[in-house]
Order: structure tokens, then C-alpha cells, then sequence
């Protein structure tokens, strides 16, 4: 088949389209000639820079207190109940994207493909590339059966680029009723901030791990990202035993990153941490273990102690002022 | 308060994953172990049963060969019973099959005040199956929960965000997934494995539970081809002198970052 009509699902931080959405949308123009977005809350808000970048349509359903996956499931049904018939529905690998995905693919009886990087149309079937252990291998799975597919992707697969599109056409839809399923209601929301730039999309990220030792040791990280203007990163290990927010979790499970210069302290390297940073344009690693996994990727690789390589790595920055 | 938790088995995390060259599926031949992530759903249904004062956790897993070992583990930690679904037709299946025959087996232990699993298995990681098996239920759902408590028929759960954390309340019966590291699971005691050995485990087939179609069947994809991609090379490697930190230093200039 050849994809005509492609959804997507977008998700928008005070009003403003995430970058992940516009990814999305992006690669959703490539595929196809008609492209919508849904959004949980005004599509107007979204509507220009969706637009902007190839969605002829935003859907926006006000998801009230509900939690949005929930929610936009319904909605989206509702439309396709209504008589519209997307071929593909493109998630965002996202705590929304995959709940709303999961709910949606109940609806529909149709199965979900997650983890994606890639996707192509060969005109006689549709094919997701997901990377696995790791990112040392590549599965292509191709969905059979009839449409809607399903499928979730990882931030930073495709590179957003704007078509100068005009403004898609808003369309408001009504959450129908949820029944049960609909009891879940967010009472209140609560933003970690961090400062300086955002770990997704800092052009230098310096992360710690296990290595550093303690708690009081992020400390050494922090201090580094700030005289190099970079995000501060962390393996699961110390979001687990609670150093950091899990905001700044670089992995599988957290964020992917990409930036110009990775520092990696005190990480070993599991394939769930390389998974979310491999993808960095070049990697220095310090850690003890010489043979630690790190190594394997890393561009330039300290054998050393963290916390004799980094007091002076730092002093030696700010005498540069 | 009954809660019913999901426990996948899976192979040994410790030794290096392999694919199925024919069939593609995960290698799942040798012993299987508990999914450390469910360790955490397993303790947390444990402490509410507890602070609840009365009620049982019972356990639901798929998994081939008539395997028990990891679920043993969980009885070990003091859950009461179990359902085992195992049947040979379910080799291939996808996650919504998966989250469907999850939810037959919640059925068929009567159903619970709270079903828990975690956020994404270690070995398949797709994200999906509590949600949609709460779907399937017909429940609400907290996916990505921190801490949760119990008052009365509510629960009230800090649910992770992309950018800190929501509070939720949410009515029960309910679905909860569970992220790791949220509470420390305890050892199986001595006696607690003795007790394990004859918990009683009901086993059942796909057909039993009236789940049709099920493994490759019901999947919905196929996987075509599977690749090396190309290898990131390792670059320079130094021991530290006390004097690596230049070597950083000239590193970073290089590329114009300093
Ligand atoms: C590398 C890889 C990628 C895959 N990608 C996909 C995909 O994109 N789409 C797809 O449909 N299938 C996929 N599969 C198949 C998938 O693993 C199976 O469908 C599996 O039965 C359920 O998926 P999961 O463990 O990934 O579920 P997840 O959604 O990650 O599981 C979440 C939680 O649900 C509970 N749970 C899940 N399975 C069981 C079980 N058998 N017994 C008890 N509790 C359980 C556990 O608490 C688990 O932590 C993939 C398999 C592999 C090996
Ligand atoms: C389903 C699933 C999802 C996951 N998702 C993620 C994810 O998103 N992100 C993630 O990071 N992990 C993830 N993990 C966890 C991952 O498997 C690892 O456990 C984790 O990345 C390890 O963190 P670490 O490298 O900090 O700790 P460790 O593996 O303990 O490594 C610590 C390293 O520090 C070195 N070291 C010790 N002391 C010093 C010193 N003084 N100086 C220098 N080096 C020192 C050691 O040699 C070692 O290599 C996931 C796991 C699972 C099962």
C-alpha cells in the first residue's frame, strides 16, 4: 500500500509544539500527502508551526484534569469512528505518546511497534527500523494486515525541517465519555527545574554515573557543565538511588541525546545508557576500568579516577576564565 | 486489598541477548529469571497489602516451557498464588496480545483491587502492556508511578512527567505501572523459599483463557530483516598520568567547544 493519510501525535509544552513533534510531522510530509496532528489542549496554539512544517490539519481535544492518554485515545477514535482513515499514526516515543498509543491500539485492535527510528515506505509495505542491544543491531519489521499502523519513534530520528506550509486548519473535538477508565485526574503538577540549556538539546551534555561515588560528588558535574554551557546528564543508576532528578536520566529510558562533545564520568557504558548517546557527535569517557564498555565508543578515553581528573579539568577551565 | 501483580520471565539480563536466526524472536531457551524491573511491583503490592492491614497479592505471568522460576522468586517475597500462561501458540506474540491474555488471566483470579506492572520489561521493553491491558479491563491507569497510597477505595500517585512529576488521584479497581529504583525489594528469607516451593501456580493455554488469535497469528508485524549497524570505532585510550585533563582540555579546543 501506499501511505496517503498519516496522523500524528503532538504534544505541545505552554502552547509551543516539542521539537519531537515537529520531527514527526517532518517525516509524516515525506510519507505522505495529508498529514494531521492531534494535540491535547487548543490546536490553534500549534496550528502555525505545525503548519509550518506540512500538517494541513491540527485536531485539539481538551483533555481537562484527565491524564492525556487516556483522553486523546477517545478523541482520536471518535474521529475515526467519524469517518476519517489514517493510514499510519506516528507516537512519539513519550510518556503520552506511548499510554495514548497503548489505549488507541486496544480500540482499534491493531498492534504498536515502538522504539522506532526509522520508517519507510516501499509502496508494498510499510517498515519500521528499531535498533537493539544496544544499537549494535537493527531489526526491520514490517506491519501486516490493514492500517491504521501504529507506530512510536525515538526523539532525534528524523531532522525537523520546515516546508513553509500554511497554518493547518484547527478542528476542536470532544473527549467522549470515559467511563471508568476515565477516573484517573491529575491534581497537581510539579516542574524540576534545572538551569542552563536543556539536556536534549545542549551542544555539550556532561554526564555522571555510579563512579562519581556520592551524592555530594554531582556536585563536580555541575560545576564542569556550567563552565562549559552544557547540560548536566546522569546514568540510571544515581537517578535510581536519587542524586538526580530523573530528568536528567540519559538512556533508553530517558533522554536522547546527540550533542557535539558527551562527557561521561564515572559510566560504564551499558546498553542502556550508549542507546540514548552513541548518537553524540564525540564521545570523552573517564573511568577507572579499562575495560569498561564506555571505551568501546568513546573518541577520547581517560583510564582514571574521577575525582582526580575532574577537580583539575575544572580548575584548569576556569583559569582559562 | 487484592493485587494482582505482573511478572515477566526473562532470560538471565547478565548473559549477551541473541535473536532466534529463523523466527527472529528473543532467545528464551535457558532458565528464565524475574524481571528485576517487576521486583519493585512485587514489593510495593506487598507493602499495600500490608499497610492495608489484610487481602493477598497474586501473581500473573506469560511466559513458554511451563517456566516458574521467577514467579517462585516472587511467591518467595511473600505473594500468595499465581496463574501461569504457557502454551507453545503463544511463541510470536506482540504486546496487545500479550496485555490481552495478561488480562484474561487478571480475570480468572477473580479480578483485584489494583494490578501492577512495571513501566517496561528489561528484555522487550515496549512500553505498551499496561496500558493496554488496563484497555482491555476497562480500568483507569497511572502509568510511570513513583509512590503511591491507599485511602479507602482511591489511590493518590506521584506519576512521572518529561519534566518533574504529577500528583494523581485515581478511582479503584485500577491498573499502576511502576518505574524502577521506587522502593527496595526485599530478599526472599529461607523460610520464604521453603514456603514458595508448594504456593499453589494454576498453569493454563491461550485457549483456555479464550484469547484468540494468539502468537504470530495476532501479531499484526513481521520482522524482515535484522542488521549490524555500523559500529561507532573507539578512539584514543590513555592512562591517567595526572596530566589527562590536558589532554581534555586540547580535546575540547580542538573542536572550538572552549
Ligand atoms: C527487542 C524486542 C522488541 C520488541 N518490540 C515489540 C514492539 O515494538 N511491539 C510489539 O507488539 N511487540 C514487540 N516485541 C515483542 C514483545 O516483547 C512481546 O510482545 C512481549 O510479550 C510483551 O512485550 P514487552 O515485554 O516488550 O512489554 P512491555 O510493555 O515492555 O511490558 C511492560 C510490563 O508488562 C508486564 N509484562 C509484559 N509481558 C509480560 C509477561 N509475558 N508476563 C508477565 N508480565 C508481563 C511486565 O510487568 C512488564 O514489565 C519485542 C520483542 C523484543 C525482544
Ligand atoms: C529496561 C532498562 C532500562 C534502562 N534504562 C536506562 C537508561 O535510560 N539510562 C541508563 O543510564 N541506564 C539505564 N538502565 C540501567 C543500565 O543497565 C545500567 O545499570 C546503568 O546505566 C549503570 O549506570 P552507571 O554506569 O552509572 O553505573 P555502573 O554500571 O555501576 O558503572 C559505574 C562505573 O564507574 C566506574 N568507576 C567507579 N569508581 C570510579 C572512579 N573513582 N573514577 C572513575 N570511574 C569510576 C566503574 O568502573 C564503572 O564502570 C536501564 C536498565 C534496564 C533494565
Amino acid at each position: 500500500m501506499t501511505l496517503n493519510n498519516v496522523w500524528v501525535f503532538a504534544q505541545a509544552t505552554n502552547g509551543v509544539a516539542t521539537t519531537a513533534t515537529l520531527e514527526l510531522v517532518t517525516k509524516a510530509r515525506l510519507l505522505a500527502s495529508n498529514v494531521s496532528v492531534f494535540v491535547s489542549g487548543d490546536g490553534a496554539a500549534i496550528a502555525a508551526a505545525v503548519g509550518d512544517f506540512g500538517a494541513t490539519k491540527v485536531y485539539g481535544a481538551d483533555c481537562g484534569a484527565h491524564l492525556p492518554g487516556v483522553a486523546m485515545a477517545a478523541a482520536m477514535k471518535s474521529v475515526i469512528d467519524g469517518g476519517e482513515s489514517p493510514d499510519l499514526i506516528m507516537f512519539p516515543q513519550s510518556y503520552e505518546g506511548r499510554d495514548a498509543m497503548a489505549r488507541l491500539s486496544v480500540k482499534l485492535d491493531k498492534t504498536v511497534i515502538t522504539n522506532n527510528v526509522d520508517i519507510e515506505d516501499s509502496g508494498n509495505g510499510v517498515t519500521v527500523t528499531t535498533p537493539i542491544f544496544g544499537g549494535n543491531t537493527l531489526v526491520a519489521t514490517t506491519f501486516t494486515g490493514s492500517g491504521p499502523f501504529l507506530a512510536a519513534f525515538r526523539p532525534k530520528s528524523f531532522a525537523p525541517e520546515a516546508s513553509g506550509g500554511a497554518a493547518a486548519a484547527v478542528t476542536a473535538v470532544v473527549v467522549p465519555d470515559l467511563g471508568a477508565a476515565g477516573s484517573a485526574k491529575v491534581t497537581a503538577v510539579h516542574v524540576e527545574e534545572t538551569t542552563g540549556p536543556k539536556l536534549d538539546e545542549a551542544n555539550v551534555v556532561v554526564s555522571g554515573g555510579r563512579g562519581l561515588g556520592e551524592a555530594d560528588k554531582y556536585a563536580m558535574i555541575e560545576e564542569l557543565a556550567k563552565l562549559l554551557k552544557a547540560a548536566p546528564g546522569a546514568s540510571r543508576a544515581i537517578v535510581d538511588a536519587g542524586w538526580v532528578p530523573y530528568s536528567y536520566q540519559v538512556g533508553q529510558t530517558g533522554k536522547v541525546v546527540k550533542p557535539t562533545v558527551y562527557i561521561a564520568a564515572g559510566i560504564s557504558g551499558a546498553t542502556q545508557h550508549m542507546v540514548g548517546m552513541k548518537g553524540s557527535k564525540n564521545i570523552i569517557a573517564i573511568n577507572k576500568d579499562k575495560e569498561a564498555p564506555i571505551f568501546g565508543i568513546a573518541d577520547l578515553g581517560i583510564v582514571g579516577d574521577v575525582h582526580k581528573v575532574l577537580p583539575k579539568l575544572i580548575e584548569a577551565l576556569k583559569a582559562r576564565g | 486489598m487484592n493485587i494482582i501483580v505482573c511478572v515477566k520471565q526473562i532470560p538471565d539480563p547478565a548473559a549477551p541477548g541473541a535473536l532466534n536466526s529463523e523466527s527472529h524472536t528473543l532467545k528464551r531457551d535457558g532458565k528464565l529469571v524475574i524481571d528485576d524491573s517487576d521486583m519493585y511491583g512485587v514489593e510495593m503490592a506487598l507493602q499495600l497489602v500490608d499497610a492495608a492491614g489484610g487481602g493477598e497479592v497474586s501473581l500473573v505471568s506469560m511466559a513458554p516451557n511451563g517456566e516458574t522460576s521467577g514467579m517462585r522468586t516472587a511467591l518467595a517475597m511473600g505473594a500468595a498464588k499465581g496463574v501461569l500462561v504457557s502454551d507453545p501458540a503463544l511463541q510470536g506474540s506482540d504486546a496487545l496480545t500479550t496485555a490481552k491474555i495478561l488480562a484474561a488471566a487478571v480475570q480468572r483470579l477473580g479480578g483485584a483491587d489494583l494490578i501492577i506492572a512495571a513501566t517496561e520489561s528489561s528484555d522487550g521493553y515496549t512500553g505498551t502492556v499496561p496500558e493496554q491491558m488496563a484497555e482491555v479491563l476497562g480500568l483507569p491507569s497511572v502509568t510511570f508511578t513513583k509512590k503511591i497510597t491507599i485511602n479507602g477505595s482511591t489511590l493518590q500517585a506521584s506519576r512521572q512527567t518529561e519534566a518533574g512529576y504529577d500528583e494523581v488521584t485515581c478511582a479503584l479497581p485500577a491498573v499502576i505501572s511502576v518505574t524502577a529504583g521506587v522502593v527496595e525489594p526485599r530478599y526472599p528469607s529461607f523460610k520464604g523459599i521453603m514456603a514458595a516451593k508448594s504456593k499453589p501456580v494454576e498453569q493454563v493455554t491461550a485457549s483456555d483463557l479464550g484469547v484468540t488469535p494468539v502468537g504470530w497469528d495476532g501479531a499484526g508485524q513481521k520482522i524482515i530483516s535484522v542488521t549490524q549497524a555500523e559500529a561507532r570505532q573507539a578512539g584514543e585510550i590513555i592512562e591517567d598520568d595526572g596530566e589527562a585533563f590536558n589532554k581534555i582540555v586540547g580535546f575540547l579546543e580542538n573542536l572550538k567547544v572552549i
